[in-house]
């Protein structure tokens, strides 16, 4: 595969909601390049008609009865956001310049 | 000996018996991490006044007459990955560093609600991600047999502390190999339980996929006596086995005699250190010695499992982690718009390794690269697994060494991909979901230890625990103990 190109990274960095550093990309990308290289060996695996594993132990999805249980208060909830507004949590606006 | 230094079961005789109060073997425990933790760097965190109180609630009960629970006493140190109610619980990193959670995981409420007593929080690579503590955020944690190095990780904190006897035992995880490998540095037993053995709600999420909790302990029977706390069906967590627990250190007296212990090939390779080689092949003499059948099996798959486990891990990783986002809880970064405050957020409040993981799995589970590396990674996983059913179809358990190399120095993994390639013998385990031990099988001759580790059958920590003791008793550290940090004993 292609190294990484320096867009490349911004790409990912931007669907992670990751701001980086310029000269931490540059890092991210000669890292992320080695990495992936050693990772090229599970390509030449023949995995035809292999199930995915996607659980380490095989249970069968529990349900439970749609009922309240005792669970956190509302200021128990709350009571490590950064930011509020009485029961609510305060964000910037999410299109700039709209500032309330 | 010292009370410091006793065994789960001393600890619970003493206490209950009231030969020994609670309350004093607190202080001697605060007093101890008081005079050798600023050198040690173990802990994170301090909660002498719940310590405090839990101990006089247990002397109280113990004047009236009540039970106290099967750990009465046992003082114990939580890696910070697991949440406290009260107080801080911070997985390592900066996005974490104010936060105190408003609930106890369910593996606290069985430890209080045996009589156990929660010392405080210890150190660990930043939320799970790391082999040698060096990624915690906070502070770097020394290894009590040699303090220029690495203690292991992610459970490094958990490890010298046991190690040091700043705590009789701790809790750690182990994702892949963050309980064992630590162990195996730090001269104690780490167990890895089967995977869904033991509750993960309330535990800070890396890989929920191979997360697990489990002891750290100084003998193998101590882990035996806190894996029997803290297991068992959780309803809270989906992925809780509902399965019986069996009396785990009862079970310990039976031995090996009987037993066929499968040795694979592929973890003898050329990575492996001659000591550690040596101290395992003695370990597998003591094993023939006490009656077990030594078997040659082969997982062919092997060394597939590090490029495996590194995308499957990190990319649950990065979705797991885009709950850090500086709104509803952790820092949050001065911002112009949402957009941008979960950018700043993230970016200052997570370290290189985090980042470079999130990167990872954000790379590896983008639209048209999800076939080629994800659900590639989960099918090697498969063959994994068939390699594993396959062995046990002749074995009842599979010895290896736990690490390539015992303990090495701060900063001597100088890229990314050399710390994982320190990860090769522990990783297949979670892939697999299996049991895994490290225990103690000798010292290198700096004086290091080394560790064997023992792989099980689903459910079937039994027989590792069995065998595990075994090892201890034939080929174990004795009465060897760390003297990297003076004063100690």
């Amino acid at each position: 595969m292609p190294p990484l190109s320096t867009q490349d990274v911004a790409e990912i960095a931007l669907l992670a909601r990751l701001h980086l550093e310029p000269e931490e990309a540059e890092q991210m990308r000669l890292e992320l390049g080695a990495i992936l290289e050693h990772f090229t060996q599970l390509t030449a695996v023949d995995t035809d008609g292999v199930a995915p594993m996607t659980h380490a132990m095989s249970t069968e999805l529990r349900l439970r009865l749609d009922v309240v249980e005792p669970s956190l208060t509302v200021a128990e909830a709350l009571a490590a956001a950064p930011k509020r507004d009485g029961d609510l949590i305060v964000v910037p606006a999410i299109l700039p310049g709209n500032e309330p | 000996m010292t009370p410091e230094q006793w065994s789960i079961a001393e600890t619970v005789r003493a206490v209950t018996s009231g030969e020994q109060s609670a309350v004093r073997l607190v202080e001697i425990m605060l007093a101890r991490v008081a005079n050798y933790d600023r050198e040690l760097g173990a802990y994170l965190a301090l909660d002498g006044d719940g310590a405090r109180e839990a101990a006089r609630e247990l002397d109280r009960k113990r004047a009236a007459g009540e039970p106290l629970g099967p750990l009465a006493g046992v003082t114990l140190a939580l890696k910070d990955m697991i949440v406290t109610k009260g107080v801080a619980t911070t997985a390592g990193s900066k996005i974490l560093e104010h936060y105190v959670p408003p609930y106890d995981a369910t593996v606290v409420d069985k430890l209080r609600a045996a009589g156990a007593i929660i010392l405080g929080k210890v150190n660990c690579d930043e939320f799970g991600m790391g082999s040698s503590t060096e990624r915690s955020a906070f502070k770097k944690t020394r290894n009590p047999w040699d303090p220029s190095r690495v203690p292991g990780g992610s459970s490094g904190g958990s490890a010298a502390a046991v190690s040091a006897a700043l705590c009789t035992a701790s809790l750690g995880t182990d994702t892949g190999g963050s309980i064992r490998q630590p162990a195996a540095f730090c001269g104690v037993v780490g167990i890895k339980p089967t995977y869904g053995r033991v509750s993960r709600w309330g535990i800070i999420a890396y890989a929920s996929s191979l997360d697990q909790v489990g002891p750290i302990t100084r003998s193998v029977v101590d882990a035996a006596h806190v894996l029997q706390a803290i297991a068992g069906f959780d309803p809270r967590d989906s992925t809780s086995l509902d399965a019986p627990v069996p009396d785990y250190a009862a079970a310990i007296p039976q031995g090996v005699a009987g037993l066929r212990i499968g040795l694979p090939s592929e973890f003898f390779d050329a990575n492996l250190d001659g000591e550690v080689r040596a101290a395992v092949a003695r370990a597998t003499e003591a094993l023939r010695d006490a009656g077990a059948t030594i078997v040659d099996v082969s997982l062919p798959h092997t060394h597939l499992a590090l490029p495996a486990y590194y995308l499957v891990a990190p990319c649950e990783a990065s979705s797991n982690l885009s709950r850090y986002d500086g709104v509803r809880y952790g820092a949050r970064a001065g911002s112009t718009d949402l957009l941008d405050l979960y950018q700043r957020s993230r970016g200052q409040g997570f370290g290189p390794e985090v980042k470079r993981r999130i990167m990872l799995g954000t790379y590896a589970l983008r639209s048209g690269y999800y076939d080629a590396y994800y659900k590639k990674a989960q099918q090697v996983r498969t063959l994994i697994k068939r390699d594993f059913d396959a062995a046990f179809a002749t074995c009842d358990a599979i010895l290896t060494p736990t690490t390539p190399t015992p303990a090495y120095r701060f900063g001597a993994k100088a890229t990314p991909l050399d710390m994982y390639l320190g990860d090769i013998y522990t990783l297949s385990c979670n892939l697999a979901g299996l049991p895994g031990i490290s225990v103690p099988c000798g010292l290198s001759s700096e004086g290091l230890p080394i560790g064997a580790q023992l792989l099980g059958k689903p459910l079937d920590e039994v027989t590792l625990f069995r065998a595990a003791a075994t090892i201890e008793a034939t080929v174990g550290l004795g009465e060897a103990r760390p003297a990297g940090i003076g004063g100690l004993w």
